[in-house]
């Protein structure tokens, strides 16, 4: 490529790309923006005419007046817990069954994985009242086995990881099976450790089901100090509908961990969506 | 030989057991039960009496309330689904370069769609607010004196909801169209350009044909999900003001979980899953029309 001729139409193209860039970036961002402003406005400046951009004072009070009315703290000790527990049982139980799917052979194997692939299109409704039911005749409703149980175990996860594990070549494995290492050695020790970035994926998609689940938490619990963080705050809401300032904080009190989480884990979430066939072809 | 494939065999449903018990029980056992509830009358607390098939023909002959909600989720999706496709190949489209601070502004786009359904409601209730939200200070700036009371009224609550949504997963959307764009080979521009094609030439004769199964997967994805909308309308409106953006999911809901009418809802919600798979059924048979594997 001729450097010198290209190069100034490329800075404004480039230019032009930043400005476009920044407005579209701003729009998305604006509401986000906006919450914190409010969260941060003392009560008389939340609900002034034109809007006020820079709280002025600003103050941290609504976040501490937000935590104390509704045990903030619980919820998202709540959340932190069911969620940390499904995504490693979902690791665990996902990985073991796409390892038997990729890589052993047995009867009906075809057969079920087929099954386990006809049960992605049925969506969440329909089995949500069958479920909850089932929760109730074993009486674990209000429990944090009824949040953590049913979530434990994914169809979608087992065909994710089973797509990765059919790209590691299989000589690695038969080399350390010549060695003599067993099959929950070569899944263990040769597997996994390839697998990584899938595992990665796969944790981080479970992370946002999970943590952002509402409607199954708000049917089985309702009793506060049980209850993860959005069904604190839809009932938080309900509470209060009028401190505006107070209510947005609560809200980013909400938001923030998932903000954090995928802002660092950005990288895996991209590759999990080309991974897993989405978007690629 | 015989005595290792048995041995494998055992091995493999080792394996597999963990996973499985779980799929049976939670999956396929729930699937089986919601078919057994939805042809009985069923409050939880008295016994299931067998109704055959009479919840499904009141849903479908008599019930106004689920034409109400039907037609209100269809609204959603024919609101959505093209203009959010749109909004997301249009993000994509401009995202796709290597400039400095790219992954910066890829994930600010793809930030809503990560965060709860719950939490940005919230924050939108608040930018729709008819007296002191942003969307309305800035539309009186721009000069229309009374701009409409949006969530409250009964013509605009919808498009309303139909924005919010569009906002929190066109960064989604993009990233998986980020993968399709990325996959077509730089060659074919370059060719192209040698040919004296335009941009605008090579984006309607390159991209948009080589995209189109990405464009495909995308269409179905969202109409999927845009059918089962349940938790915007929830936080956001309650299904009101007098009902208008009340969905399928949410009457599912509101029947199995507020008046316990379990063999009912079960029935909405297969006449949904029955209605979408068909749905998708005839959008892969009519995916040649449009739709271009190399």
């Amino acid at each position: 490529m001729n450097k010198q001729r290209t190069a100034p139409g490329q800075k404004w193209g480039r230019l032009w790309a930043y400005v476009i860039l920044i407005l579209v970036a701003g729009g998305m961002v604006l509401p986000f923006l906006w919450t914190v402003s409010t969260a941060l406005k003392t009560s008389g400046n939340a609900l002034v005419y034109p809007p006020q951009w820079i709280p002025n004072p600003a103050t941290l009070r609504n976040f501490a007046t937000a935590w104390h009315r509704v045990p903030f703290g619980r919820f998202l000790l709540n959340s932190f817990y069911t969620t940390v527990a499904v995504v490693i049982l979902q690791l665990v139980t996902c990985s073991l069954s796409a390892y038997a799917f990729a890589r052993m052979k047995f009867p009906g194997r075809d057969q079920l994985f087929l099954l386990y692939l006809g049960t992605l299109m049925i969506p969440g409704q329909v089995v949500i009242i069958p479920n909850f039911i089932l929760m109730r005749y074993l009486g674990w409703l209000n429990t944090y086995t009824a949040m953590i149980l049913p979530s434990a175990f994914s169809a979608f996860g087992t065909f994710l990881l089973r797509q990765f594990f059919l790209t590691v070549p299989y000589e690695l494995e038969e080399a350390a099976r010549i060695d003599g290492c067993s099959r929950f050695g070569l899944y263990w020790r040769i597997i996994l450790p390839l697998a990584k970035p899938a595992l990665a994926s796969l944790a981080i998609f479970t992370f946002r089901s999970q943590w952002n689940a509402f409607l199954w938490p708000l049917i089985v619990v309702n009793d506060t100090s049980k209850m993860p963080v959005q069904v604190g705050l839809s009932f938080f809401r309900g509470m209060y509908s009028v401190e505006w300032e107070v209510m947005l904080a609560g809200t980013l009190i909400a938001l923030i961990p998932t903000l954090v989480v995928f802002a660092l884990g950005q990288r895996f979430f991209t590759q999990g969506i080309a991974l897993s066939g989405f978007g690629g072809r | 030989m015989k005595r290792r494939r048995r041995r494998e065999t055992w091995e493999a449903w080792a394996f597999l057991l963990p996973n499985l018990i779980g799929f049976l029980a939670f999956t396929v056992f729930a699937v089986l039960f919601s078919l057994w509830i939805s042809v009985h009358k069923w409050d939880l607390f008295s016994t299931p009496a067998y109704v055959g098939l009479r919840n499904f023909f009141q849903l479908i002959q008599a019930d106004r309330d689920f034409r109400r909600v039907l037609l209100n989720t269809l609204y959603f999706v024919v609101g959505i689904v093209p203009l959010g496709t749109a909004v997301s190949l249009l993000l994509a489209l401009i995202c796709n370069r290597t400039l400095k601070g790219m992954t910066l502004f890829r994930t600010i786009m793809y930030l809503p769609s990560v965060s709860s359904t719950i939490a940005v409601g919230i924050v939108w209730i608040w930018l729709l607010d008819p007296q002191f939200g942003v969307l309305n200070y800035l539309l009186r700036s721009l000069g229309w004196a009374n701009p409409p009371n949006w969530l409250g009224s009964v013509t605009w609550a919808k498009p309303s909801l139909i924005l919010m949504h569009i906002w929190q997963y066109a960064g989604y959307y993009m990233v998986i169209f980020l993968a399709g764009l990325q996959s077509i080979p730089g060659q074919l521009y370059e060719a192209a350009e040698l040919d004296g094609a335009s941009k605008w030439q090579q984006f309607w004769k390159i991209t948009l044909p080589l995209l189109s199964p990405t464009m495909f997967f995308v269409v179905v994805m969202k109409m999927i999900g845009v059918f089962n909308i349940f938790e915007q309308p929830f936080i956001m409106t309650n299904g009101g003001p007098s009902g208008s953006t009340e969905t399928i999911v949410y009457y599912i809901y509101s029947n199995a979980f507020q008046w316990f009418n379990m063999g009912y809802a079960s029935a909405v919600a297969w006449v949904l899953f029955i209605m979408v798979f068909a749905l998708t059924l005839i959008q892969f048979k009519y995916q040649g029309r449009w739709v271009h594997y190399e």
